[in-house]
């Protein structure tokens, strides 16, 4: 269980691998997110968008991420979840998610941990960056 | 061409249901193994009334419209050029299956950049549960390539 006091700025959180993004996963994730956009399952738009093949969703990426995080610390610990996409994620990645503790603080008599957060393809290039503000006892 | 007239235009609410069928299904598909999100007993024992909805879920369910992207149409941004650029999730309360989420989206800004080469499009959007608490905001940006 982790507590405020057992946390040290610097700290890393238990790196997340995913397996590789086939077709499946995005057809999964399309129907599951309710995010249809052909961009993501359908090679005929992509192609006709000037594309060679669909990407995965930004938001698969996400929800990734935001697992590296409740497999750290309950999902009521997460107050605040902020991302920016920097970059397409192929089809065929692997994505791994990686966090560390940037700042502790207490705000409002709370216990505040801000945690930096990225997800990275097979090849090193960052997806997504971002922070999370996670209250914790 | 996104307007920047169109700052401040609020959108059709949305209302939806968060049920455990689709959670399970998302569940799936992000090969999320934590049986509190599939199991209801399990997420009993871990304190939460019915399976917890993922934190990235609330993007899901304002989509859960026929026509999620109409919106966005209505003020000059289309799928072919349009990309997701940066999301943010403010958390206030727990959000369960068989709560009902109504959310109140508007254009909260537009700008651009590079001469008008990339436009911005930012959505801030309220949500509140069945019981009028406010749960949760989605700051949502996304990016128009022309």
């Amino acid at each position: 269980m982790i507590t405020y006091d057992s946390i040290n700025i610097g700290d890393e959180l238990p790196v997340l691998h995913t397996k590789k993004i086939s077709r499946t996963t995005l057809a999964l994730f399309a129907g599951a997110s309710g995010d249809h956009n052909p961009i993501h399952i359908d090679i005929d738009f992509a192609k006709q968008c000037g594309l060679d093949d669909v990407f995965a969703q930004g938001m698969l990426s996400m929800a990734y991420l935001t697992r590296l995080l409740t497999g750290w610390v309950p999902q009521q610990s997460i107050k605040d979840l902020s991302v920016r996409f920097t970059s397409i994620t192929e089809l065929y990645a692997e994505i791994t998610c990686s966090g560390s503790v940037k700042e502790k603080y207490q705000k409002e008599g709370k216990n505040i941990l801000s945690v930096l957060i990225e997800a990275k393809d097979q090849n090193g290039d960052i997806k997504i960056v971002g922070s999370a503000e996670i209250e914790i006892a | 061409m996104l307007n920047k007239a169109d700052i401040g235009k609020v959108f059709p609410l949305v209302t939806a249901n968060v049920e455990k069928g689709r959670l399970r299904f998302f569940a799936k598909a992000t090969d999320e193994k934590n049986p509190i999100y599939t199991d209801e007993a399990a997420a009993k024992e871990a304190g939460y009334a019915s399976l917890p909805m993922p934190p990235t879920f609330l993007f899901s369910l304002k989509m859960d419209v026929l026509d999620p992207f109409k919106n966005y149409e209505s003020v000059g941004a289309f799928l072919p050029t349009m990309l997701h650029g940066n999301q943010q999730f403010k958390y206030y309360k727990d959000v369960v299956a068989g709560d009902c989420l109504t959310f109140k989206s508007h254009i909260a800004d537009i700008y651009d950049k590079k001469g008008g080469k990339l436009e911005f499009l930012v959505e801030e959007t309220k949500v509140t549960n069945q019981y009028k608490e406010h749960v949760a905001d989605m700051i949502t940006t996304l990016v128009i390539r022309n």
